[in-house]
């Protein structure tokens, strides 16, 4: 009992001295800091950290950077530094005292865990260090671990600060850690409401530990406690998590696993029957669980809980959701300040779907782009489209290979690609299609063959792994608004190349030669070959300019996927969906497919995110149903043109 | 719906033998009406060449004769009898028809999960059962089905079993469904395609979509079929542990050669008929069928439902051969594939058809095995494993440009049959199928 008051009296002591010098607490705690641990040792470091003694933030810098050690002949402490003799000795009170050869001395060697330690209660001194970059380093240690400790010298050191992003980031930790750790409730209330609808992450993480709740059982009503909600076994628990929580506080027996209670019935079985029931019976769970309970009543097995106990114990319960934090003010102000957030982050989350659609649309549109021109303007089908695209992301891996510097490549590799497949879109046209013009089935049949053969090429060339298209540096990164909407520059890229061949197409089929005559053959070959038109060269110069557009796809794709063989299996089906959904014949059609499918898919995945797979099939099933009401697609010709 | 009812009698009679050129022995065969059989030989000959094959296989197969034949290659010819089953439904689909549907080998590879299903939770039942029969007491039923989910989705991280495998106990309810569930398919998807009169291409590449939404949604952990795992082990039949594989594959054989000539002398029967007639008019000008009054969306509806269900049941037969099936199975290029056998072997003639899948299927499976010699050219040497995708790829282009009859051209040359020529206009929409002919006869 004595023994108990003198260390009472010691703490008191402790904790009202903190004039007390750093000398005098090493020596109190010798023994603890000459073999620290991690469980041990905080009580030392936080009296340190508090003593106000200048010496204390140097010596903790200089045991965690293991350069504390202790003199073996009489057993003092001081910071060492490499001297020519061994070390040159410095006192806790920081002055010099001589040098001592190695061999004199004992360094400690903290562990990792007390280097933490050590490290954590070395940030409040760094936080009104005169070097910013250490400033901002000790902000970010802080925020990364929040804690009680660290409010106190955060507040202390936000007058003194001069750099004003430094301030404004100060500020705002203080109040993040005075909602979480302030000892006066209206403090932390005001706090929270300091923040309005403010959607950072770390206003979010603090705000968060806050309403964390667990789950209790109780048999009467609850009392004393902080109770988010009442919760039914069934609908928001499952009967086995219910009785887990009753059997967790001791009120009612462990559940016996099937396992257990097989075995435990196996070994009373006397001569073909357990407790009366014969083993033929114990076929059902039921009978089992009766002749269990036999076996309980008769004391020759440990009482357990069968399923029909289980089920009584459940309903004999009341369970809660019970919050952590015990005040009420506090949880129903983090509760209402977490709804305001989401209410905000709900709205930047569309908004940054809205991106991501609109960048899968300019991807869709590109693909898409190329198959419009030759499916919608000549009503020709093209199943080899996709292997163009595979045919330009691998022009675009070979330039890489030759030109040195990724701007410069990409600058050759799209006019080379558009070159390449539109040479083959060519050749195509002029050995197979041209063929086929009046069997539209067939010449899907005999692109297909073209498609398996070059897939297969491509494979034999450029092998099954897949081969890198690096963009050039500038596309790396992404530009954030805010911690919810951001969106990478490649992807910006893509979207500002759509753009540019929405117009180019525009202008080409509007504003020039190619694309009047390109419109008249599209609309009566006969009359526009009579008005001096050739449609055979028409035509290939529209199947040659789709290709090639493919090509350039293939490259602005290539630099966000991976190039493989099957590179442009993947676009394929969703390429022609675009062109069929948006109406074919008409480039606003693809656009408008492409946005519809693009933004669709978006939305498909965010409402089920772990499954790309499941949304890529609820895309295709709507777009199955949605040719159900405009089979000719968003934007159908009318009159001649639309022909049957 | 549809536009009117089909009229039960036509306002005028039909000529038998509408159109053509050839005049010599058409009045003969309008006064006596022929059997069956006598106006359709290729069917007799089919069934000779089947029980030929039959015979000769079950003579070289080790369960019955001199095992000079591997069992694996008896397993080959079997599945290649089911591929050949559902070349002829394409080919009613598409030749006759001519909806080109990319999606028949998803009803395929349904039926083979519909069996699937039944073969892996049978036998993995067996084998659950037989390991808790050492414990004194007798397992409760709970017992054994969680072992069997434990056993069988153990793989996706699951142990309880799906509803989907509710009959998976029950042979007749999975039998029921390999019908049901590739017929309710097409019905539904054929249902809405037709009446919207989506046609041609679009049809075509609707079902590609389809397809590609099956697998993708087959490619699922939480599927209900084991994801990418797919069902496995189906070469095994429940009850019959004890019974070689070598037995096994020429039952297995026997069934596939049977079906395939019931199924041959079926649909021979049906188009050889005025349904087929009408098959064919819709082919050539659906608009103008339409237009005679008849219900054109119910024609096509009711083919696209009934070669499903045949391509189901070849599915069926096919997977206890294969062993496994996964989701890959469907995937659209696998219909396609179908397509490719269909038209090089000849569209639009029940023979070619059959012809094109073993021949192709057959090469595909020499070549892709190794098995064919590599061609040293010096600098380089051809290896077929890596060539015949692309040696494929363009025979099937020029089959189109070139020989769009296919190999059932070759017939046509031997009998003496010609096209007549037309001085270049179109025959119809759909050039490769067997349309002169037709009308010659």
């Amino acid at each position: 009992m004595r023994a108990f008051l003198l260390g009472l009296a010691l703490a008191c002591l402790g904790l009202s001295a903190h004039a007390e010098t750093v000398a005098q607490i090493v020596a109190t705690h010798a023994a603890d800091i000459e073999k620290p641990s991690r469980t041990t040792i905080g009580p030392v470091i936080s009296d340190l950290a508090a003593s106000g003694d200048p010496m204390a933030a140097r010596l903790l810098e200089a045991w965690g950077n293991k350069q504390l050690g202790e003199r073996k002949s009489d057993k003092t402490f001081f910071l060492l530094s490499p001297d020519p003799a061994g070390y040159a000795l410095t006192d806790l009170t920081g002055a010099p005292a001589g040098t001592a050869a190695k061999s004199d001395i004992t360094e400690l060697k903290p562990n990792a865990g007390v280097r933490g330690l050590i490290a954590s209660a070395l940030v409040q001194f760094t936080l009104s260090d005169p070097d910013p970059a250490k400033r901002a380093n000790a902000l970010t240690s802080i925020a990364q671990d929040p804690n009680a400790e660290s409010l106190a010298p955060l507040r202390a050191a936000i007058d003194g600060e001069t750099d004003p992003t430094l301030k404004a980031q100060k500020q705002r930790l203080e109040r993040l850690l005075t909602l979480r750790f302030d000892a006066d409730t209206t403090a932390r209330v005001t706090a929270m409401e300091s923040f309005g609808a403010d959607t950072g992450l770390d206003l979010r993480a603090a705000l968060t530990p806050l309403v964390a709740t667990s789950r209790m059982a109780s048999a009467g009503p609850l009392e004393g406690k902080n109770i988010a909600r009442e919760i039914k076994p069934g609908r928001d628990l499952t009967a086995v998590e219910a009785y887990d929580l009753l059997v967790a506080d001791g009120s009612a027996p462990a559940r016996i696993t099937h396992e257990d209670q097989e075995k435990a019935l196996a070994d009373h079985i006397q001569s073909g029957s357990v407790a009366g029931f014969p083993v033929s019976d114990l076929s059902i769970q039921a009978n089992r669980d009766r002749a269990y309970t036999a076996l309980e009543a008769a004391g020759q097995v440990p009482p357990a809980a069968t399923d029909d106990e289980v089920a009584a114990a459940i309903t004999a319960h009341r369970f809660y959701e019970v919050y952590t934090e015990a005040d009420r003010v506090i949880t129903d102000a983090a509760t209402a300040a977490l709804g305001k957030i989401s209410l905000k982050v709900g709205v930047l989350q569309v908004a940054d779907l809205g991106l991501d659609g609109l960048s899968l649309a300019a991807i869709y549109f590109l693909a898409a782009i190329g198959l419009a021109i030759t499916f919608g303007v000549m009503g020709v089908i093209n199943m080899a489209h996709g292997e163009f695209i595979t045919l330009g992301a691998y022009t675009g891996y070979v330039v890489q290979q030759i030109v040195p510097g990724y701007t410069a490549s990409l600058l050759v590799a799209f006019p080379l690609a558009f070159a390449i497949t539109f040479a083959a879109g060519v050749a195509m046209e002029r050995l197979v299609i041209r063929h086929l013009y009046k069997r539209p089935l067939e010449t899907l049949l005999a692109t297909f063959g073209i498609s398996i053969a070059l897939q297969q090429l491509f494979k034999n060339i450029f092998g099954t792994q897949a081969r890198p298209l690096t963009s050039p540096d500038w596309l790396g990164g992404a530009l954030t608004f805010n911690d919810v909407v951001s969106i990478s520059y490649i992807r910006i890229a893509i979207i500002v190349l759509a753009a540019l061949f929405l117009g180019f197409f525009l202008y080409l089929m509007k504003r020039t030669r190619l694309g009047l005559e390109v419109r008249a053959v599209t609309q009566n070959p006969a009359m526009a070959a009579s008005m001096g038109i050739n449609p055979d060269r028409i035509n290939m110069l529209t199947f040659g300019l789709g290709s090639g557009i493919a090509g350039i796809a293939g490259v602005a794709i290539g630099l966000f996927a991976k190039v493989t063989s099957e590179l442009g299996t993947d676009y394929i089906v969703q390429s022609f969906m675009t062109v069929v959904v948006g109406g074919v014949g008409n480039i606003w059609g693809a656009l408008a497919g492409a946005t519809m499918i693009g933004s669709l898919q978006k939305a498909i995945e965010w409402l089920n995110p772990s499954n790309t797979l499941a949304a890529q099939t609820y895309m295709i099933l709507f777009i199955i149903l949605f040719i159900q009401v405009r089979p000719r697609g968003i934007i159908a010709l009318r009159g001649r043109a639309a022909g049957d | 719906m549809t536009d009117t009812t089909p009229p039960a009698a036509p306002p005028f009679t039909l000529p038998k033998y509408p159109g053509g050129t050839g005049a010599g022995p058409r009045p003969s065969a309008a006064l006596t009406p022929k059997g069956f059989l006598a106006r359709n030989p290729s069917v007799l000959w089919f069934l000779l060449a089947l029980a030929v094959l039959t015979v000769a296989v079950t003579i070289l197969s080790p369960a019955f004769g001199m095992g000079s034949m591997s069992t694996s290659f008896v397993k080959t010819l079997g599945k290649t009898l089911c591929l050949c089953l559902a070349a002829l439904a394409m080919d009613i689909v598409w030749g006759y028809t001519g909806i080109l549907s990319l999606g028949h080998m998803a009803f395929f590879a349904l039926g083979g999960y519909m069996i699937g299903q039944w073969l892996m939770y049978a036998r993995t039942e067996e084998i659950v059962v037989q390991s808790l029969a050492t414990s004194p007491i007798p397992a409760t039923a709970q017992e054994i089905a969680q072992g069997v989910g434990t056993q069988i989705f153990g793989v996706v991280g699951g142990s309880d079993i799906p509803l989907i495998w509710s009959f998976a106990h029950s042979l007749p309810a999975q039998l029921a469904l390999v019908v049901l569930v590739p017929g309710l398919l097409a019905f539904l998807f054929g249902w809405l395609a037709f009446r919207s009169r989506v046609t041609g291409v679009y049809l075509s590449i609707l079902t590609q979509a389809m397809t590609l939404a099956l697998s993708l949604y087959l490619f699922q952990n939480d599927s209900g079929l084991r994801g990418n795992n797919g069902l496995s082990g189906l070469q095994n039949l429940p009850g019959l542990a004890e019974t070689s594989q070598d037995l096994l594959s020429i039952w297995f054989f026997w069934a596939s050669a049977a079906a395939l000539a019931l199924a041959y002398i079926l649909l021979a029967w049906a188009i050889s008929g005025k349904f087929g007639s009408v098959l064919r008019a819709i082919r050539d000008d659906e608009a103008r069928v339409r237009f005679l009054g008849y219900p054109v969306e119910g024609y096509k509806l009711f083919v696209f439902v009934i070669t499903a269900v045949i391509c189901g049941l070849a599915g069926a037969l096919y997977y206890p051969q294969a062993g496994i099936i996964n989701p890959a199975e469907l995937a659209p290029i696998a219909s396609i594939y179908l397509a490719v056998w269909v038209a090089i072997g000849g569209r639009g003639r029940l023979y070619g058809s059959v012809i094109g899948a073993a021949f192709v299927s057959l090469l595909s499976s020499w070549f892709t095995g190794g098995r064919a010699p590599s061609i040293p050219l010096g600098f380089y040497t051809i290896d077929w494993v890596d060539w015949w995708q692309v040696l494929l790829g363009l025979s099937f282009v020029g089959v189109t440009l070139w020989a769009p009859k296919g190999i059932g051209g070759l017939f046509d040359r031997f009998r003496g049959l010609r096209t007549p020529d037309r001085k270049g206009a179109p025959l119809g929409p759909d050039e490769g199928s067997l349309q002169e002919q037709e009308a010659v006869e």
